[in-house]
């Protein structure tokens, strides 16, 4: 499991070192494009470009499929969890903030409590 | 932390979900022991929500808070993040007392209109908070979305890549 984790952490970083190769996940999750159409959008040659996508690929972070005679390249399945990594972070800053929110609320408690004991005196 | 909060019982923590409803939509949601009445006050007197809405985990703190909460009313937040400030204003929709609050998110064109409803049930008080983005793209780009959470975590490698001294021959 270590093993797994540890390779694919390296696949993400060697993928992600290059800045071509972050250009192409951004300009992926703008919308899907052919390797002929990120290899003008970055101006290198299709065996370059096929280089880069077979990189993220390998890391799992894009997906391609061949119809006809053009390969479209996606974002592959990390973009799922990316999502769900983000939700969390989300749901770990409201639950801190809830966390506190509990405090004032038991506090406003304790003090109708005797604010109404001083009332019925 | 974990032995203090073992020896001292404290009442039940309540779950806090998120979900995103549609491609638009996030919802949050989270009980608490108490009245809505009390709850709602806490969302909307500037003293009592500056106590609760920066916890300490966010490494941010709160400049001013002003609070205008009627109908057309104005809010407006500023954040201090080590040297840098950032501000979050927009108005209340609706202020419907101890049950219902919409407002307005405007510091950027694509921010939520968010709606929180308290629902007060056996002296406990259900909240739920919609926020409701103008599109899926925009929700995206607030982080669920590939490129921009990818930028932001590129950033994130990138500094992480730097304070390791990675020799990964960057060019």
């Amino acid at each position: 499991m270590v093993q797994y984790t540890q390779a694919r952490l390296d696949d993400s970083f060697g993928a992600l070192s290059d800045a071509t190769r972050r250009g192409v996940l951004e300009q992926l999750g703008r919308s899907d494009a052919s390797i002929t159409d990120l290899a003008d959008k970055f101006h290198m040659t299709l065996t370059g470009m096929q280089k880069h996508v077979g990189v993220l690929e390998q890391a799992g972070l894009v997906s391609t499929e061949k119809v006809g005679r053009v390969r479209t390249c996606k974002l592959g399945r990390r973009r799922l969890e990316e999502e769900a990594a983000w939700i969390e972070r989300y749901r770990q800053l409201w639950d801190a903030r809830f966390d506190e929110l509990d405090k004032v609320v038991e506090a406003l408690k304790q003090k109708e409590k005797v604010d109404g004991r001083k009332k019925r005196k | 932390m974990d032995a203090r909060r073992e020896s001292e019982p404290t009442p039940m923590k309540n779950r806090t979900t998120v979900e995103r409803k549609t491609e638009r939509e996030l919802v949050t949601t989270r009980t608490f022991n108490g009245p809505a009445r009390i709850v709602f006050e806490a969302w909307t007197k500037p003293e009592l929500f500056k106590r609760w809405w920066v916890p300490k985990s966010m490494g941010m703190s709160l400049l001013s808070c002003e609070m205008d909460v009627r109908v057309g009313g104005k809010y407006r937040l500023v954040f201090a993040h080590e040297a840098s400030e950032s501000t979050f204003f927009g108005s209340y929709l609706e202020v419907t007392p101890h049950s219902r609050l919409v407002w307005t998110n405007e510091e950027s064109d694509d921010g939520p209109v968010t709606t929180v409803t308290f629902e007060e049930k056996g002296g406990k008080t259900l909240l739920v908070m919609r926020e409701l983005y103008p599109s899926k793209e925009a929700l995206d780009a607030a982080g669920t979305g590939a490129a921009d959470a990818m930028v932001e975590t590129f950033a994130q490698l990138d500094e992480l890549l730097v304070a390791l001294g990675a020799s990964l021959g960057r060019s």
